[in-house]
């Protein structure tokens, strides 16, 4: 009994850390499906998120979800803002030199964080902070983490219906799958691909304020993007609902590693699950296999 | 002239461009042999880092600028020849032995990790290697009884044939040799056919397979090679820094490895050079100026990545052929002056190329 409850345990906490993970390997899938860039600066964008957070909420001390939304709405325009001036300039460089611009991009906003918020990690109280949820008497669960997996079901099903009904989200998936047919049907491709952009920022940013109860926010938040990339290999690169079941996966290994196995292997239990998919099964759990035609 | 006009077929293939060219690198050579004999011991320490981060740049530039392979983890390789070279050495084994072994074993790593990423390309590579680059990180921390974890430990002094090499001169002067080498070396490898197909496999796998080049083995063998020539940097390195610590090969260094090729200009050895330089000079220049910029801007903590960052973006977005391909527009500007043309150094439009699998 007590070991089916430390399982589940370690289960629920692996998944919500793991949610994160999803989401921001969601905020890659997206922006690599459509524009072939990745954007190794999405752990950053999340970690500029969460400081943006911390000032409406903590230091304004405005209404949490006021605040947060507006957050949300901040880094997404800074998203759009960054394709538009920064990332479209390098279309037709090959794909290393936007891996290379992007990871140059990370340090500045490491840095830019450093100097406007400075150095301390920070954090805000949350409707869920230290709040416990008890389930049959036995199982005590934290708000805080299932707060975040509520919110990422919730922020998926929002997105799978924009992405489905509305007509910008069709416009998108068209200019995803074929730029040049998108573009002779009158659709605006690159403004498109910078809302792209700028959803894939707010999902990151809905990811940090999600992540304030469990860890605090401070300028090297940013790391977990790699261990996101790990979450969007193993789901296949290119695929949205294999970001968020790899992202899930990997949480809940890197918690199981930290408690069966030997200090040192939580830290690269990702960077090895990332390795051995790539050599086993390189198109991941749900990427197609598409051969090359010349 | 632009490119010499060539009579001969031989000409394709000799290493100078012509007889000004010879003269030039002998006395480039005879300059930096000299250097030592007039320079103070910091300048001298801080050029013998130069040349050590210069071997790196070129290791990967045979990889990334010439192969068209990116690595993320060359740190990794670097910590690899450090400690191989500095155990070997605590252990007994003479210097003479110990750095070459240490360039072996990292090649041999390189093989090895370049063997399961060959079905990858780009992006997928660049992962791969970044997370191979933090599992050694972690593995040099973890491997106590070998590394001494977490604290490290201090290098030895190295001999040859009872002459100790030690000091800032002695470093200088063994890295200077080892650049020497690794430059001749990768000269001859670029124009043998090895090299020839290194640069197919860069500027396109498709048309290279179809010319019988076997994708597999050359691009291990650049791995391979790519890994060594870093590993016998970070034999060198451990000289440089005299005492090892795991931490100091984390993904940072991985990214300024990476940096150095991209600000110096791929597909070049002079980038790597360029790029090294640039590297190691940056963070003195800012030190220099650090107490009189305005606004207190000098005590911000994070000034050296950010402009480190902000440069790279800059090179990229602005001139991809980075500090080489800016020395080469100079160059021809003043080779045709004054009849220069400013839509001969103009770059071609370019379009959204697909990598995809379609």
């Amino acid at each position: 009994m007590e070991d089916v409850l430390r399982l589940l345990q370690l289960s629920i906490n692996g998944a919500a850390t793991g949610c994160i993970y999803g989401l921001i390997a969601l905020g890659f899938v997206l922006i690599y499906k459509a524009t072939e860039m990745v954007n190794f600066a999405q752990g950053e964008i999340m970690m500029l998120g969460g400081f943006i957070a911390y000032t409406l909420v903590g230091k304004f001390g405005m209404n949490y979800w006021l605040g947060s939304g507006l957050a949300v709405l901040i880094t997404a325009a800074f998203g759009y803002a960054l394709d538009a001036l920064v990332l479209r300039r390098v279309i037709g460089q090959p794909q290393f030199a936007v891996v290379m611009l992007t990871l140059g991009l990370a340090f500045i906003f490491r840095a830019g964080a450093g100097i406007a918020w400075g150095y301390d990690s920070v954090a805000f109280n949350t409707p869920f902070t230290n709040k416990l949820v008890k389930f049959g008497g036995d199982v005590v669960l934290g708000q805080d983490n299932l707060s975040i997996i509520f919110g990422t079901v919730l922020l998926c099903g929002v997105l799978y219906l924009f992405f489905s009904r509305t007509r910008l989200g069709i416009a998108m998936q068209a200019s995803s799958q074929n730029q040049l047919a998108a573009y002779y049907m009158g659709i605006p491709v690159r403004r498109v691909f910078s809302l792209i952009w700028a959803i894939s920022a707010g999902v990151a940013a809905v990811a940090a304020i999600l992540l304030v109860p469990v860890q605090m926010v401070d300028v090297n938040s940013g790391i977990v993007g790699f261990k996101a990339f790990a979450a969007a290999v193993l789901g296949g690169f290119g695929s949205i609902p294999g970001a968020l079941v790899g992202g899930v996966l990997v949480g809940i290994v890197e918690q199981m590693a930290g408690y069966y196995l030997p200090t040192g292997f939580q830290e690269v239990t990702s960077n090895i699950v990332l390795l051995a998919v790539l050599i086993l099964r390189p198109q991941g759990l749900f990427g197609q296999v598409i051969r090359k035609r010349v | 002239m632009i490119a010499p006009f060539k009579t001969r077929y031989d000409q394709d293939l000799d290493l100078a461009k012509g007889p000004g060219s010879k003269i030039a690198y002998a006395v480039l050579l005879l300059v930096t042999a000299a250097i030592p004999l007039v320079l103070g011991e910091f300048y001298v320490g801080e050029l013998g880092g130069l040349f050590i981060f210069a071997i790196a740049g070129v290791g990967l530039m045979l990889l990334t600028g010439y192969t068209g392979l990116v690595s993320l983890g060359n740190a990794a390789f670097l910590g690899i020849g450090a400690y191989t070279n500095a155990i070997l050495l605590a252990r007994g084994v003479p210097f003479l032995i110990s750095l070459p072994a240490a360039g072996l074993l990292t090649a041999f790593f390189g093989v090895l990790i370049g063997v399961p990423t060959l079905r990858m390309s780009g992006l997928y590579l660049a992962i791969a290697t970044l997370a191979f680059g933090s599992i050694i990180g972690t593995v040099l921390q973890k491997w106590d009884s070998l590394t001494g974890g977490f604290d490290g430990f201090a290098v030895q002094t190295p001999t040859i044939l009872g002459f100790k090499i030690e000091g800032a001169w002695g470093v200088y002067y063994a890295a200077l040799i080892v650049l020497v080498l690794v430059v001749w070396v990768s000269m001859n490898i670029l124009r043998s056919p090895l090299g020839r197909a290194m640069v197919a496999i860069r500027d396109s796998e498709i048309s290279a397979q179809s010319m019988g080049i076997n994708l597999a083995v050359t691009k291990s063998i650049a791995f391979g090679i790519s890994a060594g020539i870093t590993g016998l940097a970070g034999g060198l390195y451990a000289h440089y820094v005299r005492h090892l610590a795991p931490d100091s090969f984390d993904i940072l260094l991985s990214i300024q490895l990476v940096t150095i090729v991209f600000i110096g200009g791929l597909g070049s050895l002079h980038g790597a050079i360029f790029g090294a330089a640039f590297m190691r000079l940056l963070p003195q220049a800012i030190a220099m100026v650090r107490d009189d910029l305005p606004f207190g801007l000098g005590q911000l903590p994070g000034l050296e990545p950010s402009l480190f960052g902000l440069i790279l973006v800059l090179v990229i977005m602005f001139e991809p052929g980075g500090i080489n391909g800016r020395w080469v527009k100079l160059k021809r500007y003043f080779q045709a002056f004054p009849l220069h043309r400013k839509p001969a150094a103009r770059r071609q439009k370019s379009y959204a190329k697909s990598e995809r699998l379609r």
